[in-house]
């Protein structure tokens, strides 16, 4: 399939001269050259939709201030994206956001993570100027134990309608009513398992505020306490980049990296929740040997000893294909390539096999 | 996978066959429904109205076990109607000859009357899949758990050879793996009949370059061991004295759960290695703690072949060690000197032995993310699509298959045909995933699927517990009325001990190649519990 060569345009931005390939919006090339335009309503999973109205700037030509992240790169644009103009435009936009936002920052979990937060202290903003009546209320009961909602922190940003429909295929969620009071919602606001949620927990991924957020997580780490180990999702056979979060040698949350991975940023249920089994009670922790028919704790040198010597004897006098092995599609490559290795060249059986078949 | 996860997202046809993709391999699921909203044909061949129906153009709501009747009936129609690619057949295959009067032999009405789909619904598919510029195929356990399984994959093979649709962008021949490394635990010999990289026992030189490099005096056998379901048979014939079963739970995963417990309780001597006292490992004579996934280093191999890391997240309870300590522990004290020094170290051993890792390195790995196999050495970038110039046996080979009835029958007192599989936030035995909080809640228990149709027929209320029996056991489970399923089937999740699926089902049939158990298709009757 041969493919299109690909057009290369130039434009400027802020005076800078800079080379697009056809297709990109403004805001992706001004991202791909380090110019930091402000966004909220963006995700890379999504389809452009210019309704936080933080990305505007000036394109000579056109008229008013479009959004750079609808508006298609072309060559010879001229663009501005930090004149006094925007800049106070975007301030309005945070301050009329604020207005309706409920400022519970000292014990939200978004805290520190939060786009509005980072940009009312980008912009400087302490307050709203537009102090009045607040339009957003929740008192919504939810019946899971993965997902919360608060709407009196959303934004009305669409990332959760959208991410639901564009890349889950749901449709979970839609908009409840007009005006001041419309807000990102169930239908009759019934729980999002009524609402035949997957709880995939994608929505809270991409809520750039504290109005969905992880239950597992809350109130377990601030953001800046914890730090993120990635890995390989150990569930199905996708193999999903994981950012697990820690905070003192427990695992508080998971997340995925956008721009790495098969997945590039999504998870399912079982990846983005599937963690806290690693720390239950029931983990075994000691080695167990049975003793007059009981389970009973020993020492590693115990149990090891005892293993090599049963599995020997019974070689020595039933030969090796009295012994069996089963590895696992849970452990490593290294690990399975060991298994193996021990049923073969220490025991000298073909007997190997997994649940590849079942 | 011969191609790439997001290859999918090329592809003009998606035939998805055996797959409950959005509940099993939820983020591929993704790929294909974006895929279907920007355009792409997505085809669904599954007797369950699965999820992934609401997002595609076509449904064949197929009688299970019955995948090649259905194949057989495309590739005639495709043949009649000169739609097969010819430049590839004469190019990159060969036997088509008599494959190609093996296929015209099949009649379209049995078809039809076989696998339950309308024979307009055949042609028409068959039609969209062979005039696709790319069209791909994905299946999963749906083709393959049958005592035909085989035979199966290799008619999904025979199409994608008929109508050129292998080795380019967005085609292929697309297995999903189940767990998160059977692909690699399969790569690196975890297997009764080969070598790691798939190299037969059967081959004296392959044998001996192995025991050469393992510098071990044992004389390994040229006959392929024993498989999972052979070993149990064998415990119980008291052949098999002892098993070393690391990181698995057959008594709830594996067919005819009697008979399991059985095979377990004969054996003389059993090492379960695990991170929970799961329902084998009460069977133990000795347990060993082992270390999550999310305790050690070490790389997973995905279903698309692609090796990537995995880290240490947080740190073992306890005692409990990673399986790799573990495992050096007891070689050593079976008199044997392994010294490795990490995960790292046994990989490069791995690549001296494994020729499609041979390229593959922690340090590449730390700087590239991901490599898929193969990747036979340092200089060689990974392989996204396989068999792009030829197959690794030369000429791909069709070959006639015959449909073969699913080998657990019906008769009047077991009328149904029960298939098996997973759900959404459940992961195989529930070891895991019923040990999270959130999730566990979601769907903490057994249940069994029937279709509205015979919901009524026989007055079966949402909530009703009913009996399902074999010819193995019975089992109770409250029935669940929500997915449309065809007439005469019924679904149940294989997760739950509660309820177990697997006492049911049968490991008496297997596959004569593969030695796969028939877990998609076991013959039931169902009535209300008093």
């Amino acid at each position: 399939m041969p493919k299109a060569p690909t057009q290369v345009m130039k434009l400027t931005v802020d005076g800078r001269e800079l080379a697009a390939q056809a297709g990109k919006t403004v805001l992706e090339v001004c991202r791909e050259n380090g110019i930091r335009i402000p966004t909220l309503c963006d995700d890379p999973r999504l389809e452009p939709y210019g309704g936080c109205r933080l990305c505007l700037v000036q394109i000579e030509g056109m008229r008013g201030f479009p959004t750079s992240c609808t508006t298609l790169a072309a060559d010879g644009m001229i663009v501005t994206t930090d004149s006094d103009e925007i800049v106070d435009l975007r301030r309005s936009v945070v301050e009329l956001l604020l207005s309706d936002h409920e400022l519970r920052c000292l014990s939200c979990d978004s805290a520190g993570a939060c786009a509005l937060q980072d940009i009312a202290y980008e912009f400087g903003i302490e307050e709203s100027p537009y102090a009045g009546e607040r339009h957003r209320v929740w008192d919504g009961i939810e019946d899971n134990e993965l997902i919360e909602r608060d709407y009196t922190k959303c934004i009305s940003c669409g990332r959760c309608v959208r991410i639901c429909h564009e890349v889950q295929g749901c449709d979970v969620y839609g908009y409840t009513d007009r005006g001041f009071e419309a807000i990102p919602n169930t239908p009759y606001a019934s729980s999002l398992f009524a609402a035949g949620c997957e709880f995939c927990g994608q929505c809270v991924s991409t809520c750039p505020v504290g109005a969905l957020t992880d239950m597992p997580s809350r109130y377990r780490g601030r953001i800046w306490e914890t730090s993120v180990v990635e890995s390989t999702c150990g569930y199905c056979g996708v193999g999903c980049t994981i950012g697990y979060r820690v905070k003192e040698g427990r695992i508080i949350g998971a997340q995925a990296p956008l721009e790495r991975g098969v997945n590039k940023g999504n998870l399912c249920a079982k990846g983005r929740f599937g963690w806290s089994f690693t720390h239950h009670p029931d983990r075994l922790q000691t080695p167990l040997i049975r003793r007059d028919g009981e389970l009973v704790p020993a020492t590693w040198d115990e149990a090891v000893s005892l293993v090599a010597e049963r599995l020997g004897s019974i070689r020595d006098e039933h030969g090796s294909d009295a012994i069996g092995g089963l590895a696992s599609a849970k452990c490593t490559n290294e690990e399975n390539y060991l298994f193996q290795k021990l049923l073969r060249a220490a025991i000298g059986t073909h007997n190997i096999d997994h649940c590849a078949r079942l | 996978m011969t191609n790439s996860i997001e290859d999918l997202g090329l592809a003009d046809v998606i035939l998805v066959m055996g797959s409950n993709t959005t509940e099993a391999h939820p983020i591929i699921g993704i790929e294909m429904k974006k895929a279907a909203r920007r355009g792409t044909r997505l085809v669904v061949v599954d007797p369950r109205r699965i999820r992934l129906v609401d997002h595609a153009h076509d449904w064949l709501r197929i009688q299970p076990g019955t995948n090649v009747a259905l194949i057989n009936a495309m590739m005639r129609v495709i043949i009649e109607e000169g739609l097969a690619d010819e430049d590839f057949i004469a190019e990159r295959t060969e036997g088509f000859e008599e494959m190609r009067e093996h296929v015209l032999a099949t009649d379209i009405e049995w078809a039809s009357e076989t696998t339950g789909i309308p024979a307009e619904e055949i042609r028409e598919v068959a039609r969209a899949y062979a005039t696709a510029e790319r069209a791909a195929i994905v299946y999963c356990m749906g083709v393959t758990q049958h005592t035909s399984g085989t035979g199966q994959v290799r008619a999904v093979a025979n199409l994608a050879m008929l109508t050129g649709q292998i080795g380019r962008p967005g085609t292929g021949v697309n297995p999903l793996r189940g767990q998160n490394n059977v692909q690699g635990a399969c790569d690196l010999a975890c297997l009764p009949n080969c070598l790691p990289g798939y190299q037969s026992v059967i081959d004296q030189g392959t044998l001996d370059r192995a025991c050469d490099y393992w510098e071990t005096d044992i004389k390994l056998s040229d006959t392929p061991g024993l498989t999972l379901v052979e070993m149990m048979d064998a415990a119980c014939r008291g052949e098999l004295k002892a098993m070393y079963v690391m990181g698995e739970n057959p008594v709830i995963a594996d067919p005819d759960q009697a008979h399991v417990r059985k095979a377990l309780d004969s054996l003389e001597f059993l090492v379960v290695q695990d991170i929970f006292l799961s329902e084998t490992a009460a069977y133990a004579d000795v347990v060993l703690p082992a270390a999550s996934f999310l305790e050690k280093e070490g790389t997973f191999t995905n279903t698309d072949r692609r090796v990537q890391r995995v880290r240490k997240v947080v740190d073992a309870p306890g005692q409990a060690l990673s399986d790799l300590e573990i495992l050096t522990r007891v070689a050593e004290a079976l008199g044997q000197s392994w010294d490795y020094d990490g995960p790292g170290d046994v990989m490069t051993e791995m690549g001296a032995l494994t020729p499609q890792y041979g390229g593959i390195t922690f340090a590449r790995l730390e700087n590239e993310g991901s490599l898929q196999w193969p990747c036979p050495d340092e200089d060689h970038p990974g392989t996204p699509i396989l068999h792009t110039d030829g197959f690794t046996r030369g000429k791909g080979a069709f070959a006639p298959i015959e449909y073969v009835p699913p080998t657990d029958p019906t008769d009047d007192a077991l009328p149904f045909v029960m298939t098996t599989g997973r759900n959404l936030w459940n992961f195989h035995t529930n070891t895991m995933t019923g040990r999270t909080d959130g999730l566990s809640d979601l769907s903490p228990s057994g249940y069994v699927e029937v279709g509205p149709e015979d919901a009524e027929r026989m007055d079966i209320r949402e909530g009703d517990m009913l009996e399902i029996s074999s010819r193995r056991d019975t089992v109770r489970a409250p029935a669940r009325i929500s997915s449309d399923i065809k007439p005469g089937v019924i679904f149940m999740p294989f997760h739950f001990a509660d309820a177990a699926a697997n006492l049911l089902t049968t490991g008496e049939h297997l596959d004569p190649l593969s030695k796969i158990p028939g877990l998609k298709a076991t013959a039931v009757g169902v009535k209300k519990a008093r």
